[in-house]
């Protein structure tokens, strides 16, 4: 899933700049970020409105990142949307993205800072898992990415700099070589760990497009 | 005035200058760039040193620049931002600096995937137009890109940029220009010309702006030698201009590699004419020994 958090409202209230606006969410990450779910794009439409911003409606897309789909549930909200000049969206940077290219005319104003893709652990707590780098390398780690969840990829083992499994850059990040060596272990797999592995191809990071 | 560089006296004397290139070389051997250096001395005023041009790992830039130095010729050190983030730039800038460097040309570099190692994760944690900012900060606040304070010497350093008039859009290529100045580019070399009525066009626009009084505007001359490379530079090259007439004149001539010669020749004499220009950079790739004659036929000297 795409990790998002709602920026700053002060932020937003400089970027909207009293003009009237139409807020856009997504029910799909963002709705389990609780960033641009119905509950917040409503929150937000409150506080705008206390602002004395005026708020020419609303809607959830589902997604907001599926362009067919967006044209469709757009057409119902036309007349909100002309009677708006910006279109602020509380959904990934992708989904502010589709809807530019879809509402080429309107100023869009991205609601959230998109951080990363990660797992649900707890209702409230997100982990990243992926940087989506073009090559999985998770079969030579037992299932665990060094790639996404080491701040130095390290693709050999551990930095050294880990105490008592905790990464060196913060405490609130778990080495996940400790994780890596330990799982391993347990599977009696250890000499995985010996091969010397290559600098990775991150040509496939670059891809820019797919078809299928 | 204390000038920074011997490129910068001559830009501010007004003389017409000459830069020409180095790339070093794909292995450890200091006399190929020696080679190169004795037979460019005197034809040149300064010599930029590539860095991994095109993405292809060769000797660094900043050692090229020091064998140079050690031979009483004045290198421009390239800089992309590919390779390093600007922690190692920042650092490079001091080392480099520190050896006796004095001009640095800064750019953002060709993608990693046009060169020998495509696999390679791109930095690109900054672009040009910042490096430019963040060395001028560094030599003129003292400061480094975070703010913290340079302890001792500041870097001292002529600085250089790269403008492209044949970039789409053509309309923001002047503003581009105006942003590297403004970021601290005291000198331009632009990308080779071989289309003068469209880079006229675009020193009318600059000189309309005033900005040929703010930097030094080098015309960049790459002489085609075959009819393969002016295929490539006409098909290939992502953001060159080869007319077509220019095209097919190589292309039916009996000795391309002449012609070639010849038109380079007539460009650099068009080009010494167009108000802004204060001095040619020239790039033979895989033609260095021809840069002598183009010089002296062009009627162009160097101070040295």
């Amino acid at each position: 899933m795409i990790i998002t958090k709602q920026k700053n409202f002060n932020e937003l209230l400089r970027c909207i700049d009293s003009k009237p606006v139409f807020l856009v969410g997504c029910n799909q990450c963002a709705t389990i970020c609780r960033t641009g779910g119905k509950d917040e794009v409503l929150a937000l439409k409150e506080a705008l409105e206390t602002q004395q911003i005026q708020v020419s409606g609303w809607v959830i897309l589902e997604p907001a990142c599926h362009q067919l789909n967006d044209k469709r549930m757009l057409k119902d909200h036309a007349e909100e949307l002309n009677k708006s000049t910006k279109v602020l969206v509380l959904a990934c940077g992708n989904g502010a993205q589709t809807l530019a290219e879809l509402v080429p005319e309107k100023e869009i104003i991205a609601g959230t800072d998109t951080l990363f893709l990660g797992e649900i652990s707890h209702v409230t707590e997100f982990n990243k898992r992926c940087v989506m780098c073009g090559e999985c390398l998770l079969d030579i780690y037992g299932g665990l990415c060094p790639v996404s969840q080491c701040p130095k990829s390290m693709l050999n083992g551990p930095c050294g700099g880990s105490v008592q499994g905790k990464c060196e850059i913060s405490l609130q990040v778990e080495c996940v070589w400790d994780h890596i060596y330990q799982g391993l272990k347990k599977r009696g797999a250890l000499q995985a760990l010996s091969v010397i592995q290559k600098p990775k191809d991150w040509s496939m990071a670059g891809e820019m497009k797919r078809r299928i | 005035m204390n000038y920074r560089s011997n490129l910068e006296k001559s830009l501010s004397e007004g003389r017409f200058v000459i830069t020409t290139e180095i790339g070093p070389p794909k292995g450890s051997d200091a006399s190929k760039i020696r080679d190169k250096a004795i037979l460019l001395e005197g034809y040149g005023d300064a010599f930029n040193i590539t860095d991994n041009q095109t993405a292809v790992v060769r000797m660094s830039s900043l050692a090229g620049s020091l064998i140079l130095l050690q031979m009483d010729m004045e290198p421009i050190m390239q800089m992309t931002c590919r390779d390093r983030n600007r922690i190692g730039l920042q650092s490079d800038v001091l080392g480099a600096t520190a050896l006796g460097v004095r001009n640095i040309l800064c750019l953002t570099g060709d993608h990693q995937s046009f060169g020998n190692h495509p696999a390679a994760k791109g930095v690109f944690d900054i672009d040009s137009i910042q490096l430019l900012q963040i060395i001028k900060n560094m030599r003129d606040a003292g400061i480094f890109q975070s703010g913290d304070s340079l302890l001792g010497k500041r870097p001292c350093v002529f600085l250089g940029a790269a403008a492209n008039p044949y970039a789409d859009p053509f309309e923001f290529q002047v503003d581009r220009l105006r942003k590297k100045i403004d970021a601290g580019a005291e000198f331009i070399q632009t990308q080779s010309v071989y289309n003068i009525e469209k880079f006229s066009r675009w020193m009318d626009d600059v000189r309309s702006q005033g900005l040929d009084k703010k930097v030094h505007i080098l015309a960049g001359v790459t002489p085609l030698k075959s009819v393969k490379m002016a295929e490539r530079m006409k098909f290939h090259v992502p953001g060159t201009d080869v007319p077509d007439m220019m095209y097919e004149q190589i292309k039916n001539a009996s000795d391309p590699a002449k012609e070639g010669y010849r038109i380079a020749l007539q460009t650099i004499r068009e080009l010494k004419d167009i108000k802004g220009i204060h001095g040619i950079h020239i790039t033979a790739l895989f033609w260095e020994e021809i840069i002598p004659a183009l010089v002296k036929d062009a009627g162009l000297t160097t101070r040295i």
